[in-house]
């Protein structure tokens, strides 16, 4: 006879769910047949989760408005000017830069498959990845952009960009007027993720943030 | 037009980052909702990297793996991006043989079993998963 009839709750972890399962006995197998190192796991997890980000893409937009010479080039050929701020790197192959104006408002789907500027906006959010935005910022953009609570004036044209595995996009939103001559770090802090994939726009800054 | 996504879809409703608290975020959401998902995209970026497959490969297949989920009237709300990436890679890999799906259920198994021989706050090792439960 066993003292123990019931083993005590903590006498084993509890094993997580299908999905984590599969992923681990996938990643084992890689580890066995050689094709994966778990500590370049690591590394790639840690750069997208910490290193890679919207701050990137901020300081591109920051550093645009702040020196028209760099601007000119962005638009030209956003993936040198992009590179030459260090921002390189997978999804980042070809971007192209595209700039909001008071005629033009520009918008990013991926209507596939979620491609998106890893190097300058780092993975994407949520909703990017949703069905609804896909479909929808294509056949509706004017009510996606109402939902994010962007009201766009009837005469502003809006353009729509596809992403695809050989190219993606950059918003370049418009520099609110209030800003002209700031420093490019303060600057930064005014972009955000969603206007630089073209659903919200910038707002002006409150009068008591201004240096 | 006749879709499934009309205007009664609204993007309204698909969880927003700000709901998902405690993990990892970068400056404006996080980034994987749990850690399967960073650990599948980490796979994949490093299997390409190695050169088993172009990345246009890779979005062709992915885009294939979404348009069947659409095909089949799932909601596919963003929240299961991860999950066709974990169908994609599976799939890939079977065609490319590098592995069987026999193999990969048999791990499975064998992790699962490995959490029920290790003590809890211990951690869990594969190789626990081979000795049956007392």
């Amino acid at each position: 006879m066993k003292d123990q009839e019931h083993p005590h709750e903590h006498d084993h972890t509890e094993p997580p769910g299908d999905l984590e399962l599969k992923v681990k006995a996938l990643e084992s197998l890689l580890v066995e047949k050689g094709l994966v190192v778990p500590a370049a796991l690591d590394v790639l997890i840690e750069t997208y989760e910490h290193k890679v980000g919207p701050r990137n893409g901020a300081q591109v937009v920051a550093k645009a408005w702040a020196q028209p010479e760099f601007k000119e080039w962005l638009l030209e050929d956003g993936t040198a000017a992009i590179a030459s701020l260090g921002y390189t790197g997978r999804q980042g192959e070809h971007i192209q830069v595209v700039e909001n104006t008071p005629m033009v408002h520009n918008l990013v789907v991926c209507t596939l498959c979620s491609c998106y500027p890893w190097p300058v906006l780092g993975l994407p959010p949520v909703w990017y990845k949703s069905a609804p935005y896909r479909s929808r910022a294509v056949s509706d953009p004017r009510g996606v952009l109402d939902e994010f609570g962007t009201i766009l004036d009837d005469h502003v044209q809006i353009r729509v960009w596809d992403s695809t595995s050989e190219m993606r996009y950059l918003v370049l939103p418009q520099q609110p007027s209030e800003t002209q001559g700031w420093p490019e770090e303060t600057l930064a802090g005014l972009v955000t993720r969603n206007a630089m994939i073209g659903v919200e726009k910038i707002p002006p800054p409150k009068a008591q943030g201004a240096p | 037009m006749g879709t499934p996504t009309g205007a009664a879809v609204s993007l309204q409703g698909i969880p927003q980052p700000a709901e998902l608290a405690g993990l990892p975020v970068d400056t404006e959401g996080p980034v994987f909702a749990k850690p399967w998902e960073a650990q599948v995209f980490a796979i994949v970026i490093e299997l390409h990297r190695q050169g088993l497959f172009s990345w246009a490969e890779w979005t062709e297949r992915l885009s294939t793996q979404i348009a069947l989920v659409r095909e089949r009237g799932e909601a596919d709300l963003g929240d299961t991006y991860y999950q066709h990436w974990l169908t994609t890679l599976e799939l890939m890999l079977y065609d490319k043989n590098v592995m069987q799906d026999v193999e990969v259920r048999q791990y499975a198994v064998r992790w699962r079993q490995a959490y029920l021989n290790t003590p809890h706050g211990k951690p869990v090792a594969l190789s626990s998963g081979d000795d049956k439960p007392a």
